[in-house]
């Protein structure tokens, strides 16, 4: 059991003859991820890397059934990658793609609402289910199949815990980033139910940052709902404030979106916060043994 | 990206919002010019990326020419939170009845653009959203459809404005609505709107943030940019593909990723010490953006002390080890330098750190790395 992807993960890969998108088309079939499809606007009809290209995503979803897209379009050409993939009918679409305006993804997110499609980012570092598909950037081989669900606003910040949880011998059931940017398709509350729904998943690390509301929120929704041990940390207590720490969406303004506040929010949810990132495995050893 | 009052004023103009048409003086001489093209009272308002500017002197009334010009050299040079005034606007006076706040927003919590008035116009809004949340009227717009009429007349009738003014009231809401879209903002502000006492609008105060990720539509709106309100060494970053905040801290950090970059900064206060800057190389660093970075380090002189925190996924240990290796060949570091290498290619990168002869002091995780750089920056 996991969320979101697995052994029947059925990938496309948008822009997969980019440089991007064929390198980490390459490492996702390494890892043995299930990738049946690519699309480039022009390139139809080659191969890459053994997968067949197609011209447009609806071609590629008649010939090839995926039911999950990864997109590496640069931030202009995204917004656009998104809705075709959205209109062509594929279940989980996932942006990895960085700096798209969040106007145009407040339109986007407002075109998906109401059809069968979850985006997952922008600005993401996709997801993974150790030992079944990777659909994303992140390195593979620090991750362990395993019971605790992992979701992050973060990339590398994510790799850290999930390394730190692989050393004590504690695997994942899957892990989410859900990207830095302040407009996003899926939150911390979305991954948060479908964890709590799982029965692969026995406890989540839950990994936030400086700016916002979300984790305000998902602690919210952790005290009524979640009934699996929550173990977190929030990035950025020494950040200051007004100024972009690197994510678009990690921004102290107007005295909102501080560590402290979300600190004492997911405190007060009865979340266990970690005062460093590798320090949640530590925390979620004890509490799983 | 922020931009100056007189430069967003002129922006709504094009949107049709009643701005109260004002000019900019760089000297003394120049603001009694304008002041006399105008006539009759002037306002004298400091052009500075920066709240605060009443309170810090840096706006002011003149009834002559004369008075314009002594007031202007006033303002001239103020230090307003860090921001020297270089430019003055001078608008005419208004004949204020009533003072609104009118804005609009990208709405993170709400997904969408939110439009926010008050009736306590002319103040610090975050100050009202603070003591008397009530007092701001918000309404959020279908992204799809765009701000409706009687989304705007919602917003009128909850700030309390009179009946016979609320059409020429919703128009104003659309154009700011507008403005806000046609020129990819995250943040555009009237404050204060006024009613003058002869039954008019005017926008006393315009204010605008714009998207940076959008400018590659704007080409136009790149211009508006006034390096000398941005940190040189922020702006040297963004030319090098790094992203780069200056602290006050003394430990100088490196590190790939922004939320493992904050992480990072927090381990050190942990151990007692204070992140000098905040610094992403990015996933795809190459060795060049490592000197490049260095030098970035390097260049503020309160750094006793370096951290390295790479976590290898996408970025591969050999090559930021190399670039780190690189640098120390092309500069002159007199600092220690605590280096942590972990992931893709970490043997190889860790290697080349061993063979290169120079002394690095190495940690396996992020609490020794952050506990040795402090140590080291200490002098222990």
């Amino acid at each position: 059991m996991a969320i979101l992807v697995n052994s029947e993960t059925r990938l496309l890969v948008q822009g997969i003859t980019g440089r991007d998108g064929s390198f980490h088309a390459k490492q996702m079939l390494d890892y043995g991820t299930n990738v049946v499809a690519g699309v480039t606007p022009g390139k139809g009809g080659q191969t890459e890397h053994g997968v067949p290209v197609f011209n447009t995503v609806r071609e590629a979803v008649e010939a090839t059934r995926p039911n999950t897209s990864i997109i590496y379009a640069p931030a202009r050409f995204a917004p656009d990658a998104i809705l075709e993939a959205a209109d062509a009918g594929i279940a989980l679409i996932v942006c990895i793609s960085e700096h798209i305006p969040p106007l145009d993804m407040v339109r986007v997110r407002a075109r998906l609402a109401g059809t069968g499609s979850r985006l997952l980012g922008p600005n993401c570092p996709g997801l993974i289910t150790p030992g079944q598909a990777k659909v994303g950037i992140m390195p593979g081989f620090i991750h362990q199949p395993g019971r605790v669900g992992v979701v992050s606003r973060s990339g590398t910040l994510t790799y850290e815990v999930v390394y730190a949880l692989t050393q004590l011998g504690l695997g994942q059931s899957t892990a989410v980033g859900i990207g830095g940017d302040p407009v996003n398709g899926t939150s911390f509350i979305d991954v948060l139910r479908l964890f709590q729904e799982d029965a692969g998943t026995d406890a989540i690390a839950m990994i936030g940052e400086i700016g916002g509301t979300d984790e305000e929120a998902a602690a919210a929704f952790i005290k009524e709902h979640v009934t699996k041990p929550v173990v977190g940390f929030i990035a950025g207590q020494t950040a200051p404030p007004g100024k972009r720490m690197g994510h678009a969406g990690a921004i102290i303004s107007g005295g909102t979106g501080t560590a402290e506040e979300k600190i004492a929010a997911m405190t007060a949810a009865g979340v266990r916060m970690s005062e460093s990132a590798a320090g949640i495995a530590t925390i979620m050893k004890e509490i799983l043994g | 990206m922020n931009i100056h009052e007189y430069q967003a004023a002129e922006l709504f103009a094009k949107y049709g919002l009643p701005i109260n048409p004002g000019r900019v003086a760089r000297t003394p001489e120049e603001a009694a010019e304008h002041a006399r093209a105008i006539g009759g009272t002037v306002v004298l308002k400091a052009q500075v990326h920066s709240g605060g500017r009443g309170k810090a002197g840096g706006v002011k009334l003149a009834k002559s020419p004369e008075e314009a010009a002594e007031k202007t050299g006033q303002i001239l040079g103020l230090d307003i939170r860090g921001h020297i005034v270089q430019q003055v606007l001078v608008a005419p006076g208004a004949d204020i009845a009533k003072e609104y706040y009118l804005g609009a927003i990208l709405d993170r919590e709400a997904r969408g653009i939110t439009m926010m008035g008050s009736a306590e116009g002319g103040v610090d809004i975050e100050e009202v959203a603070r003591t008397n949340p009530e007092a701001i009227i918000k309404v959020t717009a279908d992204p799809l459809l765009g701000l409706q009429d009687y989304e705007a007349r919602e917003l009128a009738f909850g700030m309390g404005i009179e009946a016979a003014e609320v059409n020429s009231f919703v128009a104003i809401v659309k154009q700011l609505y507008s403005a806000f879209v046609g020129e990819d903002a995250s943040l555009a502000e009237i404050n204060p709107l006024i009613r003058t006492g002869d039954g008019k609008w005017a926008a006393i105060d315009s204010k605008m943030v714009l998207d940076d990720s959008a400018l590659y539509r704007h080409p136009g709106l790149e211009g508006l940019r006034d390096l000398a309100e941005e940190n040189p060494t922020e702006i040297e970053a963004k030319k090098a593909g790094l992203a780069f905040v200056k602290l006050d801290g003394e430990i100088g950090c490196m590190v790939n990723g922004a939320g493992l970059s904050m992480a990072t900064m927090d381990a050190i206060k942990f151990a007692g010490g204070s992140p000098a800057n905040f610094l992403d190389v990015g996933g795809g660093a190459t060795s060049k953006q490592v000197v490049q970075g260095l030098q970035l380090i390097l260049a503020d002189p309160n750094v006793t002390a370096i951290l390295f925190n790479i976590f290898g996924g996408i970025a591969r240990c050999d090559v930021i080890a190399q670039g780190i290796v690189d640098g120390l060949t092309q500069i002159e570091v007199k600092v220690p330098l605590v280096v942590r290498l972990l992931g893709t290619n970490q043997e190889e990168g860790r290697r080349i750190l061993r063979e290169s002869g120079f002394d690095l002091i190495t940690a396996d995780t992020m609490s020794e790395a952050a506990q040795k750089v402090v140590a080291a920056a200490a002098g222990r």
